[in-house]
């Protein structure tokens, strides 16, 4: 029994070799994070895709895969795009709300400016 | 399915049959087939067959938009997909509210401003209650330390080009 293997190899029950491509990224202290990528996109596919990206970026990659992957089993019907939908909403709402305020600032300046007139030039 | 009916995108790309409960067919029409070529090349046919019939029927449309939607952004940006908008959308929130309470911050100014002038006539040379002005004074100009604070702007750690507001669901 080889312990070395990361979660990916372990996972798909096969030799971990010395080049993976996965075990950088997966190690096999936390076999959740593979087993949520590959329910979701295969391992084949992250396989690709980490493979097209230099190897600097690819730490990366695999963290916003993992994440992507988590939000999809939480909900499968929207996953993380359904986040992008209501940070949309509340980016409407909060540009509402900001310009709501600055024509109140507005108003209130222009209020401002007549009550100042002095009026014992009268 | 008589003869005449084309097979649905996903069995045109796969080349198989297209059967009668063909779970792709209701979402990958023959006429665009981008569509189940990007989210093929992303999540797998296998894995998008099995995501559908997991789903109760009336939910399936929305998934395979929202599929489609992070399949879109994960081929514009490999490194960080979806998680890269929401990162992006997540700042330009929180630099509006910022916005907002200054704005609101300034009101209060304004307000606590011409209350003081309300309270007190133009010449009023000798003021005997100078110690409770000092104080309302004091009050104003913490108010207008904060309002300096909070509009200082801060630095952006936008990760890559701000993605344009589109309509997810069309």
């Amino acid at each position: 029994m080889n312990s070395s293997r990361c979660a990916a190899c372990k996972h798909l029950r096969r030799r971990c070799p010395s080049d993976c491509i996965f075990a950088p990224y997966f190690p096999s202290n936390n076999p959740r994070r593979f087993a949520y990528v590959h329910k979701i996109y295969g391992a084949s596919n992250v396989g690709k895709i980490l493979q097209d990206l230099p190897v600097s970026c690819r730490a990366q990659a695999a963290d916003t895969l993992c994440y992507e992957a988590y939000c999809r089993i939480k909900d499968p019907v929207y996953g993380c795009a359904g986040m992008v939908s209501v940070l949309h909403q509340q980016l409407n709402v909060a540009e509402c709300q900001l310009a709501t305020v600055k024509a109140e600032v507005a108003a209130i300046r222009n209020d401002s400016a007549a009550l100042t007139v002095p009026t014992w030039f009268d | 399915m008589g003869g005449g009916t084309s097979p649905c995108a996903s069995c045109k790309l796969l080349r198989r049959r297209c059967a009668k409960d063909c779970v792709f067919s209701p979402y990958f029409p023959p006429d665009d087939p981008h569509k189940f070529a990007i989210v093929h090349k992303v999540f797998g046919a296998s894995n998008v067959s099995k995501m559908l019939q997991e789903l109760p029927f009336h939910q399936r449309g929305d998934a395979v938009s929202s599929l489609v939607y992070e399949a879109n952004a994960r081929m514009r940006d490999p490194v960080y997909g979806c998680v890269g908008a929401i990162s992006y959308l997540q700042n330009q929130v929180s630099q509006l509210q910022m916005q907002l309470a200054v704005a609101q911050a300034e009101i209060l100014c304004i307000q606590m401003q011409q209350e003081q002038q309300q309270q007190q006539p133009p010449f009023m040379p000798n003021n005997n209650d100078s110690a409770q002005d000092e104080k309302s004074l004091v009050n104003f100009s913490s108010l207008q330390q904060y309002l300096s604070f909070a509009s200082t702007s801060s630095t952006n750690n936008v990760m890559q080009d701000p993605l344009k507001r589109e309509s997810l669901w069309t």
